[in-house]
């Protein structure tokens, strides 16, 4: 059944879009992760410009990580301290990142810019946690005890001033590398039009040793604010927020994300982290071959304005 | 609802023989409405030769009917080898490229007119994309590269079409194009442009304008989304986080 969509213009098939809105809610609700790495190209490969693309799965993300951060909270799996810390950073970054991106767009160096973000973040960050769950998996499997970090031995940007409690996560450290973190992956949100989830996860869980549980609903709570924001955002200054195309994704990505949240709460931490990372390393393997290989056709051609 | 269009008639005074013929043309319809369950439209061109009391049998017209999207700029980039990647590399921009181009025909354009013909009266997909629009550069020895290119792609989109049988003749004056409007047809202004042929020679032209518009909830949406902008990203978000919210109340299971 196709339908019409107002801002985009261009027909779609409802049945592809609520498909696309499930497969994504389903491992967004999984990992705590928003999905816009996996979004973006997928409507922009269906044909809609990526200038709607960026502005309508803002809603869509906001909503899934909605119904899965409220599943998160009833089990008391979000550290609303921490999440405030990481909304704060993060709206700052995102202003950040529209300017960039601006900049970028108007040099016309954007396709290239996201195309490479994609492979060096989506690659660099399923690398490391590959080797490392696999180190994980292979030494539980061995039933070798992982050495313990002895007690008082912490990095030392946690020790930094500005120290906060965060008792949810049973940790103490300082604010100024969270809120940075919670900067760079705005930024980096923004200019690449993801939430940043597959980004914030990991940097939690290796950076700051938050556990995990806690680490996927609290992620959730600030992806769902950002998104918030970056509806109004794009909603006012570019005008491409497409009411439809979002419904459409977000009524399949509502049933996706429950699964997905039921799915993931059942994965043995290690396994979490060798999906998530091998699922990163496949979208990221998928656009370096998409820079790599010679195209089928060196020339393509893009309308940037309509006389009407 | 008829109305017959008659935009431009052209007489043409050859030596000894006054011939003076009219196009005249009219559209299924001048207005295209775009609904929640648009795919594309079909528009019908009928067209009338006048021949003004002429008393001798018709000769064989031909008939090339050019139906026009708003005209746009595209920019065309070529991708190269930098170390082991691929990346945009040269590019060129046209301007005033039509989104959308048809141009049908009673029988192949090379049989119509000669080239040289064609090309002055702006004839066939071909002639209708200019050069580039940058003229600040005199010699570029790659454009024609790039603007093939830009007519290949939209061939390929079925966006750029020419159809040598999409002109057909009813009697020998009277004739009907039928043009297809796709799905993904940009909003605005649209014309269709008709051109008379007789051995080679152009001897009318007449031109019917359309429009592609939204309509209903279609319209309101988009009209919404241009105006009360804060409004419509607040009403947005707040169905989303609705449908997000309702979803947890009814898949809860504790």
């Amino acid at each position: 059944m196709q339908v019409y969509l107002p801002i985009a213009e261009l027909p779609v098939n409802v049945f592809l879009l609520l498909g696309i809105g499930a497969a994504v809610g389903f491992v967004s609700g999984m990992f705590g992760i928003g999905g816009g790495f996996l979004m973006t190209p997928m409507l922009i490969f269906i044909g809609i410009p990526s200038a709607v693309v960026v502005a309508s799965q803002a809603p869509q993300i906001a909503a899934s990580s909605l119904t899965g951060a409220l599943s998160y909270w009833r089990k008391r799996a979000v550290d609303g301290r921490l999440a405030g810390v990481l909304i704060a950073g993060g709206l700052v970054g995102t202003q950040l990142g529209v300017m960039f991106f601006n900049a970028m767009r108007e040099q016309g160096h954007l396709e290239s810019v996201i195309v490479m973000s994609y492979v060096v973040l989506l690659g660099g960050i399923g690398l490391l946690m590959l080797a490392e769950s696999i180190r994980a998996t292979m030494s539980a499997r061995k039933g070798a005890q992982r050495p313990r970090r002895r007690f008082g031995e912490h990095p030392w940007y946690e020790g930094l001033p500005l120290k906060m409690r965060f008792p949810r996560s049973g940790r103490y450290f300082s604010v100024i590398p969270l809120a940075l973190l919670a900067l760079c992956v705005g930024f980096a949100g923004a200019v690449l039009g993801i939430g940043g989830g597959f980004i914030m996860v990991p940097a939690l869980i290796y950076l700051f040793r938050i556990p995990t549980q806690v680490v996927v609903g609290t992620s959730l709570v600030q992806i769902l604010f950002s998104m918030i924001a970056a509806t109004l955002l794009h909603a006012t200054t570019n005008y491409s927020v497409d009411a439809i195309l979002a419904l459409a994704l977000i009524v399949g990505g509502v049933f996706g994300a429950q699964f997905g949240a039921r799915a993931g709460a059942n994965l043995r931490g290690e396994y979490f982290r060798l999906l998530l990372a091998l699922m990163l390393f496949g979208v990221a393997a998928r656009f370096a071959i998409d820079i790599l290989q010679r195209p089928d056709d060196p020339f393509s051609a893009t309308k940037t304005e309509t006389y009407r | 609802m008829i109305r017959a269009l008659l935009a431009c008639a052209l007489g043409l005074a050859l030596a000894g023989a006054a011939r003076a013929e009219q196009a005249i043309v009219s559209l299924s319809t001048e207005r295209i409405a775009i609904t929640s369950n648009f795919t594309g439209a079909s528009l019908v061109v009928f067209g009338v030769i006048d021949r003004e009391g002429a008393t001798t049998p018709p000769p064989a017209y031909d008939v090339v009917v050019t139906v026009r999207a708003p005209r746009g700029a595209v920019v065309v980039r070529e991708k190269e080898r930098r170390g082991p990647f691929w990346f945009n590399a040269d590019s060129r921009k046209y301007i005033a490229i039509p989104a959308l181009l048809s141009v049908l025909s009673n029988r192949p354009l090379a049989d119509i007119a000669p080239e040289d013909r064609r090309r002055e009266l702006r004839i066939g997909v071909g002639n209708l994309v200019p050069s580039q629009g940058d003229r600040t550069k005199t010699v570029d020895p790659d454009e024609p590269d790039f603007r093939r290119a830009l007519i290949r792609i939209r061939e390929a989109e079925r966006l750029f079409v020419e159809n040598p049988e999409g002109v057909r003749f009813l009697t020998r004056t009277v004739w009907r194009a039928n043009a297809r409007i796709p799905g993904a047809a940009p909003l605005g202004a649209y014309a269709a442009d008709v051109m008379v042929f007789l051995d080679g020679r152009e001897v009318a032209k007449a031109t019917a304008n359309f429009t592609v518009t939204k309509s209903g909830v279609e319209d309101q949406i988009a009209s919404a989304a241009r105006f009360s902008p804060l409004l419509y990203g607040l009403a947005t978000i707040a169905a989303a986080l609705m449908i997000g919210w309702l979803a947890s109340i009814i898949f809860r299971r504790d």
